[in-house]
């Protein structure tokens, strides 16, 4: 799952060696900056590719200085108090000038090329063809909505694969972010940077990831008592698999007859003072929408798996899987909890 | 060349009487006094005491992180523990630990008697020290009404709007607030009096371009401490104003701004850095000449790079919020600006370089810690151009990599010169020397443990690990790392502790030192080992950076080049 783009490959070739350390792939290292598999991921990872190397360089040269220095003029008797002390230098202008000249032109060659990857990902002008979406986040899990496609899903963000920027097909996805209450980020190293959701405050950021597939991140911002537990799941889906996706997604929630106790006990209990499932009186907006729950792979923001066992193990004591978890357990009877279990189970 | 009052003049040759004394006499000398040399060396007590804390806490983090999904503490204990070691070791351990060193040193160096103010510099120390006991009292006060806290768990910096009563309920964060309030309220009436101290009661002869280097970088330090604090300080009144008085400067939920908390604290926060760290060149810059026998290379080039890095560290705080939507050209110019500190900053490298170049270097054991410094520094700065170019930050801000890069810096560079200074300057305050081979074990110990931890720190970073998390997915291919990082903290632990030993052990079996074991060149070392209350007998007058120089090579002295 390297660069697919042949630009990015150019730019790194002198560094393969270095970066196939960080490469492996992506199932050892899932969440690597050094595997991009997206524009502003990319333009990152040649960046860095470049502070690197100037980096190295220094410190090669540096340290080389440095290592001679004290194995050329080591003392090694230990008398402190030598007869003869060493010639004492005071300075040097013109050296000290060239030592201060050529720092600040290798800095101003870095800025500039930084100045340049800053532009081309904060000021990239947005494509017509553009999916909006917009990402609210909560302590401790991830809202999304599809303004355009009336689809509010929570904590897997579905989002249609992108040709390579500037061919054509690409079709992006713009990202409005705030937040419901304290700071968050959101980061998926593959696909790029960092940006931070904060309350008052919208941000936005693009993505486009370049191959079908899963990308995995987390908030990357603490925000309270279960800030680890915040995981950030990115599906990268195929036309067609998007289009169907959605098209599931705009559905109201399933009325499966097998599940209608459980579906009466949700909706006299206090759930949904918290959630939302479309179509019934559970109109929530505190916690996650539960519309689709059962079409999700994993519960409580990426924590655990989708199983019936989890889900009923999760609505006895949240804090079970998230201590720190805003819901509060349910004290459910075991009967009242299986049936709301198979209900959730039911929610494709 | 005329010397008018040649330095021997001033060697105090009066016995040191010792009398018998009731220890209570004792604790309430300590506790009344105003002697410089006494309060530095409380200052730089008091911080050890908080170091062995934090450090213990920084152990306990790196057990629990050591393997994914581990259970040894809770994630709400895991908080309290990143929020009080970060806290603890910037306010209660790297100041007052600076500051000591600074109070013990300056008035020596310059040929005072003490600091300008000698009851101010009291107060100054007690009121940090009670901002410390008041922080650690949040573990027993912080429950509030609420039965919700114990000890803060905001985090170091603490955003906004964590800390609004709403998501923190209790009085943890109250605990916070104050205790840096008192604590800053210390650092600046300190700051003032090493300003006034420098400024005014230096010895004949000592111009400013005659202050040895430390003082010039404490005089420094000192005036970025009254630009940086007070908008800290302000921060946390309008903080209180907000959790109790119904304000809403960054009260989110009722229109305020998250942003400026952010501001407010980075504009404090990163010249904050520095001003940690100029002291610590501060060591280095007396450290590294002596050890090489040398005269330090560009005394003046020196002193401009660090006016150089007071004024350009003002203008950096924002590259700690790449990530908050500032706008391309407000990512723009503090990636700008950050860049271009680099170059006084590798103007220094380079002179202490130039400094070894040609010396007869004695690799003892403050020399040890002190090249320890050049080469761990040297790695910091570059990890900091590395954040500094905006889109590499976008991805390292946040995570395991920034840790490890301000670790590296605040370890690496600052608590290793801490470390050297102390092996250099102990002598001079107790009489006895540390032991050498102790000193050794304990270098080789933290050098190796330093390196397991932070170098390796780096890489799960970029393999994408946010920092602040008590636990994390076993699938991400961190966990070896994190064995890793884990274990060298053990190293550092035992290097500590045989540190500590060290200090006790000497203090009563060292060697006798005498009043300038190194064949130093700076005035402290021409008054006896520990100094007289008075300092000198009397008042020293200098013609040169390097007074004892002049004095132990009359034939060839500084003052013919200077």
């Amino acid at each position: 799952m390297s660069a697919t783009s042949p630009i990015y490959i150019s730019a790194s070739q002198g560094w393969s060696s270095l970066a196939a350390l960080f490469q492996q792939a992506p199932s050892s290292a899932p969440t690597s900056i050094f595997s991009p598999a997206g524009t502003p991921a990319h333009s990152a990872f040649t960046l860095s590719m470049l502070v690197l190397s100037i980096t190295l360089a220094i410190f090669l040269v540096v340290a080389g200085l440095l290592l001679y220095v004290l194995l050329r003029y080591r003392h090694r008797s230990s008398a402190m108090l030598s007869v003869q002390e060493p010639a004492q230098i005071y300075g040097s202008n013109q050296i000290e000038l060239s030592w201060t000249v050529i720092p600040a032109l290798i800095a101003v060659v870095l800025f500039l090329a930084t100045a340049r990857v800053i532009f081309s990902t904060e000021s990239a002008p947005k494509p017509v063809n553009a999916l909006d979406v917009t990402v609210i986040g909560h302590q401790f899990w991830w809202e999304y909505r599809y303004p355009k496609l009336g689809v509010v899903t929570a904590n897997e963000l579905h989002v249609p694969v992108s040709g390579p920027s500037g061919a054509g097909q690409s079709i992006p996805t713009y990202l409005t972010m705030s937040s419901a209450d304290t700071d968050h980020s959101f980061w998926v190293p593959r696909l790029a940077g960092k940006t931070d959701l904060i309350p008052n405050k919208v941000n936005t950021m693009w993505i486009d990831p370049q191959a079908p597939g899963l990308y995995l991140g987390q908030c990357a911002q603490y925000c309270g008592t279960q800030h680890a537990k915040m995981l950030l799941r990115v599906y990268a889906d195929t036309p067609a698999e998007f289009a169907a996706w959605i098209a599931r997604q705009q559905k109201p929630a399933a009325e499966d007859q097998t599940a209608a106790e459980g579906r009466a006990v949700f909706q006299h209990n206090a759930c949904i003072n918290c959630h939302t499932v479309a179509g019934t009186v559970a109109t929530g907006r505190f916690g996650p929408d539960l519309t689709h729950v059962a079409s999700r792979d994993t519960i409580a923001s990426g924590a655990v798996p989708n199983t019936a066992a989890n889900i009923r193990a999760f609505v006895n004591n949240p804090a079970y899987f998230k201590p720190g978890a805003l819901m509060p357990p349910m004290h459910l009877n075991d009967h009242d909890l299986d049936a709301v279990t198979t209900y959730l189970t039911t929610l494709k | 060349m005329a010397t008018q009052t040649p330095t021997q003049a001033v060697l105090d040759k009066t016995a040191q009487s010792k009398p018998r004394r009731l220890w209570l006499d004792t604790v309430h000398e300590w506790l009344t006094t105003v002697d410089h040399k006494k309060i530095g060396q409380m200052y730089i007590g008091y911080a050890l005491v908080f170091l062995l804390v934090a450090g213990l806490e920084a152990l306990l983090m790196r057990i629990q992180l050591a393997i994914p999904n581990n259970t040894f503490v809770s994630p709400q204990v895991f908080n309290r523990l990143f929020t009080m070691h970060g806290t603890t070791m910037v306010f209660f351990v790297g100041m007052p630990i600076l500051f000591g060193f600074g109070n013990y040193l300056i008035p020596l160096m310059i040929g005072a008697r003490d600091m300008a103010f000698p009851r101010l510099n009291a107060f100054s120390f007690w009121i940090s020290a009670f901002g410390g006991i008041l922080l650690y009292f949040s573990y027993l006060g912080g429950d509030g009404l609420y039965g919700a806290g114990s000890a803060p768990d905001v985090g170091w910096f603490a955003y906004a709007p964590l800390t609004a009563r709403v998501f923190s309920p209790g009085h943890s964060t109250d605990y916070w607030t104050l205790s840096l309030l008192l604590s800053g309220i210390g650092t600046i009436g300190t700051a003032l009096n090493i300003v006034a101290t420098t400024i005014c009661m230096r010895c004949p002869g000592m111009k400013l371009n005659k202050m040895p280097l430390l003082v010039w970088l404490y005089l420094v330090t000192s005036l970025m401490v009254f630009v940086a604090v007070s908008p800290l300080t302000a921060a946390q009144i309008m903080l209180l104003l907000d959790r109790y008085l119904g304000s809403h400067f960054f009260d989110t939920q009722a229109g305020g701004s998250a942003l400026l908390w952010m501001h407010f604290f980075w504009i404090f926060g990163h010249p904050e850095v520095y001003i940690l760290v100029l002291p610590a060149f501060g060591f280095a810059s007396e450290i590294i000449p002596v050890f090489s026998r040398k005269a330090i290379f560009g005394y003046p080039a020196m002193v401009a790079a660090t006016i150089g890095i007071g004024f350009i560290s003002l203008s950096v705080w924002a590259h700690h919020m790449f990530t908050v939507g500032l706008g391309a050209w407000g990512n723009t110019f503090f990636t700008f600006a950050t860049m271009i500190i680099s170059v006084p900053t590798g103007i220094k490298i380079f002179n202490w370089l130039a400094t070894l170049w040609g010396g007869r270097i004695h690799l003892v054991v403050p020399m040890l810690f002190a090249v320890g410094f050049l080469f761990q520094f040297l790695i910091a700065g570059l990890t900091g151009i590395m954040l500094s170019a905006a889109p590499f930050d976008w991805q390292l801000g946040n995570s395991y990599f920034v840790v490890a890069h301000f670790h590296y810096v605040l370890v690496g560079a600052i608590l290793f010169m801490i470390f050297a200074a102390s092996y250099y300057w102990y002598p001079k305050m107790t009489g006895r020397m540390m032991s050498e081979k102790l000193g050794k074990w304990h270098f080789w110990l933290f050098l190796i443990g330093f390196h397991l931890t932070f170098d390796f720190m780096h890489i799960p970073g970029i393999l994408g690990m946010p920092r602040r998390i008590y636990t994390y997915e076993a699938d991400r291919g961190w966990m070896i790392l994190n064995m890793i990082v884990s274990s060298g903290a053990v190293f550092q632990t035992i290097g500590s502790l045989i540190f500590v030993y060290n200090l006790i052990r000497s203090y009563f079996n060292g060697e006798i030192a005498g009043p300038d074991p190194w064949d130093a060149w700076t005035l402290e070392w021409t008054t006896t080992s520990p100094p007289p209350v008075y300092n000198f007998a009397t008042t020293p007058s200098v013609e040169s950076r390097r007074p004892l120089w002049d004095l132990k090579h009359p034939e060839d002295p500084d003052s013919s080049y200077e």
